[in-house]
């Protein structure tokens, strides 16, 4: 008799959807088939569960107290902030600063460095395909500090256009700030050579990894950056926490952005001075639960690993590339090759991407269309809104199939 | 959106009434809901009080465009004063359409074009 050997899989989207209590929800009468990822993602037990175990066992304040509740949650949530820093490959957690999200870190590194360090002039780079949080921040600079915005191309399959970087870095640039995965495009950006590039330049690189810590591996010596944001909220964890990497000589450097209670060390009737890092930057009474939180999302993302995520993405991202490039009704934004994360930007000819969304909802599927807070790319992309699928660890080839038929069904409605 | 009840949303999408401008119109206003990029311009030409001609044009989802042609060509006719009356949850029920709260703003965007630019600024306002 032969051998069957069983091997067992060691990733399993259906094992992992029922990790998400969300998944045992109906919309419209249809089992929730969620597409909505790069939006914000769903949250295990695990994480919510945690959430309600912190506040009914040990909520309290942290760094003032002396007594245990105390003491449990000061290390519970500095405890996250190794989480972080081990994720992304800092070698220091007190280069990870909590914040809201990746807009408050962005604006951060605007106020505390941009404010005190960029003057009449200077350029800041960034790129056409931006999220709206990595343009507004420099944007008030350039009222601020009357600094020069400048904007990265793509080229025509969508990829960042290195020759249009190259062109743009010049001895004026003081920095670079460039988003890592587009969330429209869903492209990689090369960050390696840009940062390689960037250091010839002597000027200081910010990656927006707002879209990729949740989905690709990465350790920010190797991206050789100065500082990067993420949000918790897109990598399993809660709304209402992020966070800044920074390195350690800037994050010493720079003043605060907020003032006020937990972030100074001596206060007297006339000045103060501040605490030491990460808490120089986390003024006030912070969100303790939600670190804890995105700690145990880490966990979670950890114990699966994020190489296993990436390539169950990269196959959803095949598959459903290749089916879409059958219709000749759409138009699709998102590059068929290259490195690329589980994004898919596309539209019905024709149709305003909010009716296929209307339909998609009525079988229970959830899509967004819209602008993507990117608006400058869309300009350059000749659209005003866009469609877009996303897609995470917990999403099958069954459901894909399920968007596919709804999608067609949209077309059939709508189509003049 | 339950797509078995758009019909008259659906034909009239499909087939516009109504559409384009007037070069002669006495009341004539345009509106855009900036988070979706839908627009519509209502143009109207008015006699002894009675509006006697309307056309919109405009750009976005079926349920504003097919809005904006089933309110000019109720409109047809009626009395200046008894567009004042007009109400959204009213219009709602005419279009016969079963649509999320959050599209409430794209099928009653026509009808705020409309008071707006006959009534002025602040003579409708979105319910929630
Ligand atoms: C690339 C990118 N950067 C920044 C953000 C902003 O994230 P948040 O709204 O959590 O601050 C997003 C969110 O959509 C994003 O996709």
């Amino acid at each position: 008799m032969e051998k069957v050997i069983n091997k067992l899989p060691s990733f399993n989207a259906y094992e992992i959807r029922s990790d998400f209590p969300i998944f045992s929800r109906k919309v419209n009468g249809k089992p929730l088939i969620y597409l909505d990822n790069a939006a914000t993602s769903q949250k295990p037990r695990r994480v919510i569960d945690g959430l309600k175990s912190y506040y009914e066992n040990n909520n309290s304040n942290i760094h003032r107290g002396v007594h245990t509740l105390s003491y449990e949650s000061t290390v519970m949530y500095e405890d996250a902030h190794k989480k972080v820093a081990g994720f992304i490959g800092a070698s220091d957690w007190k280069e990870i600063v909590f914040t809201r999200n990746a807009t408050e870190s962005l604006n951060l590194i605007a106020y505390s460095w941009g404010l005190h360090n960029l003057d009449k002039g200077d350029e800041v780079l960034i790129s056409i395909m931006e999220h709206h949080s990595n343009i507004v921040p420099w944007q008030m600079l350039c009222q601020a500090r009357g600094i020069v915005l400048k904007f990265i191309d793509v080229d025509e399959k969508g990829n960042l256009d290195l020759e249009s970087f190259e062109r743009l870095l010049t001895d004026k640039t003081r920095v670079v700030s460039i988003i890592h995965v587009s969330n429209v495009l869903g492209v990689v950006n090369p960050i390696n050579y840009i940062s390689k590039k960037t250091r010839e330049q002597g000027a200081i690189l910010i990656i927006d990894a707002a879209q990729s810590v949740p989905h690709i591996n990465l350790n920010v010596k190797e991206l050789d950056c100065d500082f990067l944001v993420a949000s918790g909220h897109k990598m399993l964890g809660p709304t209402g926490i992020g966070f800044l990497y920074g390195k350690k000589a800037l994050l010493e450097s720079m003043e605060p952005f907020l003032f006020g209670g937990d972030m100074i060390s001596t206060v007297t009737k006339e000045k103060s001075t501040w605490n030491e890092l990460p808490w120089k930057y986390e003024a006030g009474t912070p969100n303790i639960a939600g670190g804890i939180g995105l700690g145990l999302a880490i966990d979670y993302l950890e114990n699966i690993g994020l190489e296993q995520i990436e390539e169950h993405e990269s196959e959803l991202l095949d598959y459903t590339l290749n089916n879409l490039k059958q219709l000749p009704w759409l138009e699709i934004y998102t590059p068929l090759e290259g490195q690329r994360v589980g994004v898919v930007s596309f539209n019905v000819k024709g149709v305003h991407p909010h009716d296929v969304a209307g339909v998609m909802d009525e079988d229970g599927i959830a899509v967004r269309s819209g602008h993507h807070c990117t608006q400058p790319l869309m300009n350059r992309l000749n659209i005003e809104y866009a469609l877009r699928a996303s897609f995470y660890l917990y999403n099958t080839k069954e459901e894909i199939d399920q968007f596919l038929i709804s999608l067609k069904r949209a077309y059939k409605i709508f189509k003049r | 959106m339950n797509v078995d009840q758009m019909e008259l949303v659906l034909d009239h999408y499909k087939n516009p009434r109504n559409s384009g401008t007037l070069s002669n119109a006495d009341f004539s206003h345009e509106e855009g809901i900036p988070s979706c990029g839908d627009k519509i311009r209502i143009d109207i030409k008015v006699s002894d009080d009675k509006i006697v001609e309307a056309k919109f044009c405009g750009k976005g989802c079926a349920i504003s465009q097919a809005a904006a042609s089933i309110l000019t060509e109720m409109i047809q006719g009626m009395d200046l004063n008894s567009i004042k009356d007009m109400d959204g949850q009213q219009f709602l029920e005419t279009l016969g359409v079963n649509i999320s709260p959050i599209r409430y703003k794209c099928a009653l965007l026509a009808l705020k074009v409309l008071k707006t630019g006959v009534f002025g600024d602040n003579s409708f306002e979105y319910e929630h």
